[in-house]
């Protein structure tokens, strides 16, 4: 079992409660579509699963480990085997992409070894062929803020990819791409997941792409889980309690998601 | 006109007189206080010696045998402040990795805000530089002139002390000045502390870290002539003899000297700057 959440929750730093009682289990191998409306609780939900927040109530096993009682060092150890891709990868403006990507690895390199790797990059080929697979190899040796929205999306999947974590987790990953490249890059992270037997939980805005490529569907609203069912399942009158909204009235459900902003991404 | 028409008196008029009031009413005591008198400037007998002075200035010194003096103190002053600079920098590395917040493991999970117990362990490193560069150089330069005799290691070691605390301290500033995000993308990722400043802060803050080095070496070269005059070497030193000696010519050619070395640092920032920032 890669994840088993029981009874989680979570309050933000201000004292309002973000998630209610998760219970979740994703079994290995798994790829699991997050949808929900925007403020669900889709972006808390990743963050507690990568383990960067530490949940208020519950149980929360990670890769066979609970991660909160683990001392500070070991759980880096485990971090290092999740892979989180954010939706505005938090890249240097001024880094170059070959060591955005290679930086996927630092969990497992050696200090001596990263820094002789930014002075010169020591695996541009590793980073050469996951940014091929991207259609973004010929921007290897340029700097991340000469990148649109959508290309450094694609570098923070590379990145991720580079790490090969047995656990990847994508955080809205191609809000800024158009259609055809946000299906490709989605099927490049469902290939991954498959051929390396990893895990991939991604939350998206997108009901159809969720639908498209991931077998289980998980709808989070109000920080809790709406439902948990098979990609066939889901039934459009789920979809529309999902995404319901009395301030705004009532609208066809699938336009809502598919007319989102789309959120740029800062280098 | 649609709008009813807006008062004629500036509404921000009354707040701005007030507060140059209070400026003023600050400023006052301290001109009294510092017992400030431009008058004595300008008083005939205080103005004849100056003037004098002054007017040995020109033209600057050029005989071969003070040029080659002046070139061997001008080479002495650049390796003071190039040693003290490095010296500080062995010390104010480390200081500002440990007293910066924005390396924080703990702050990973908690919304940014480090843990009590991990901001209580960067104290004693803050105090510490508080204390190097609370005292002056020059202070430090008397001190070390009594234990290592007159030269130019008095000077080196008075600038990599008080500098490493003003470095530590800054650094320390930038680093967590700069965007946290990557730095902590990576702790999140698993990367240890130094690794994560290495691929996340050092690519932002590396261009400030720079331009503020180079200032404070172009700063320690001034500050190693000063501390030349209370016996610590270099330019300094040679200035203090000419000046007492009343060569006005030589002073002017060792002020000539400054210029260009200061100069030289500027342009120097610039270069790096353009290549890094």
């Amino acid at each position: 079992m890669t994840l088993r959440l029981r009874g989680v929750s979570y309050r933000h730093a201000g004292g309002q409660a973000a998630l209610h009682d998760i219970d979740l289990q994703v079994a290995r191998g798994e790829r699991v579509a997050i949808i929900g409306p925007s403020g669900a609780g889709k972006t808390t939900l990743l963050r507690l699963l990568a383990s960067h927040l530490r949940p208020a109530d519950g149980h929360l096993e990670l890769l066979g480990e609970a991660p909160w009682r683990l001392p500070a060092a070991a759980r880096q150890k485990l971090r290092g085997r999740v892979g989180l891709v954010h939706q505005a990868p938090p890249l240097p403006a001024r880094q170059r992409v070959v060591t955005a990507v290679l930086a996927g690895r630092l969990g497992q390199w050696s200090l001596p070894r990263s820094l002789l790797s930014l002075v010169y990059p020591l695996d541009a080929a590793g980073a050469r062929q996951v940014l091929a697979r991207l259609d973004l190899q010929d921007k290897l040796y340029q700097r991340c803020d000469q990148l649109s929205g959508g290309q450094l999306q694609r570098v923070g999947i590379a990145r991720v990819l580079y790490q090969a974590p047995e656990l990847i987790l994508a955080d809205e990953p191609v809000s800024a791409m158009d259609p055809v490249l946000a299906a490709h890059s989605l099927e490049v992270l469902a290939d991954e997941a498959r051929r390396r037997g990893a895990t991939l939980l991604a939350s998206l805005h997108a009901v159809e792409l969720a639908l498209a490529h991931f077998p289980r569907i998980v709808g989070v609203r109000d920080g809790r889980v709406l439902f948990d069912k098979a990609a066939g399942q889901v039934r459009p009158a789920e979809l529309q309690a999902l995404y319901a909204n009395e301030q705004l009235g009532t609208r066809p459900p699938a336009s809502t998601p598919a007319m989102r902003v789309v959120h740029s991404p800062r280098c | 006109m649609l709008t009813p028409a807006a008062p004629l008196r500036d509404p921000a008029a009354l707040p701005r007189l007030l507060l140059t009031m209070v400026a003023v009413a600050l400023l006052w005591p301290g001109v009294s206080l510092s017992e400030l008198d431009l008058g004595v400037l300008f008083d005939g007998r205080n103005a004849e010696p100056m003037g004098s002075f002054l007017s040995a200035f020109w033209p600057p010194a050029h005989a071969e045998d003070f040029l080659a003096l002046l070139l061997q103190a001008t080479l002495e002053t650049l390796a003071i402040a190039t040693a003290g600079l490095s010296l500080a920098l062995l010390v104010a590395l480390p200081a500002a990795l440990l007293a910066s917040r924005a390396l924080s493991l703990s702050a990973v999970s908690r919304g940014g805000r480090p843990h009590w117990l991990a901001n209580a362990v960067r104290w004693p490193v803050r105090a510490l530089l508080i204390v190097l560069r609370s005292v002056p150089e020059i202070v430090w330069a008397l001190l070390f002139v009594r234990a290592a005799g007159l030269g130019p290691t008095a000077g080196v070691l008075a600038i990599a002390i008080t500098y490493a605390g003003m470095l530590g301290k800054v650094y320390a500033e930038i680093f967590e000045s700069v965007d946290p995000g990557p730095a902590r993308a990576l702790l999140g990722a698993g990367a240890t502390r130094l690794q994560a400043f290495a691929y996340g802060v050092l690519p932002q803050a590396a261009g400030e870290m720079l331009s503020y080095t180079v200032y404070r070496w172009e700063c320690a070269i001034r500050a190693s002539v000063v501390m030349g005059f209370v016996g610590a070497g270099g330019l300094g030193q040679q200035m203090d003899l000419s000046m007492r000696m009343f060569a006005g010519g030589e002073v002017a050619s060792m002020l000539l000297t400054f210029l260009a070395l200061v100069l030289l640092a500027d342009l120097l920032s610039r270069l790096l700057r353009g290549r890094y920032a």
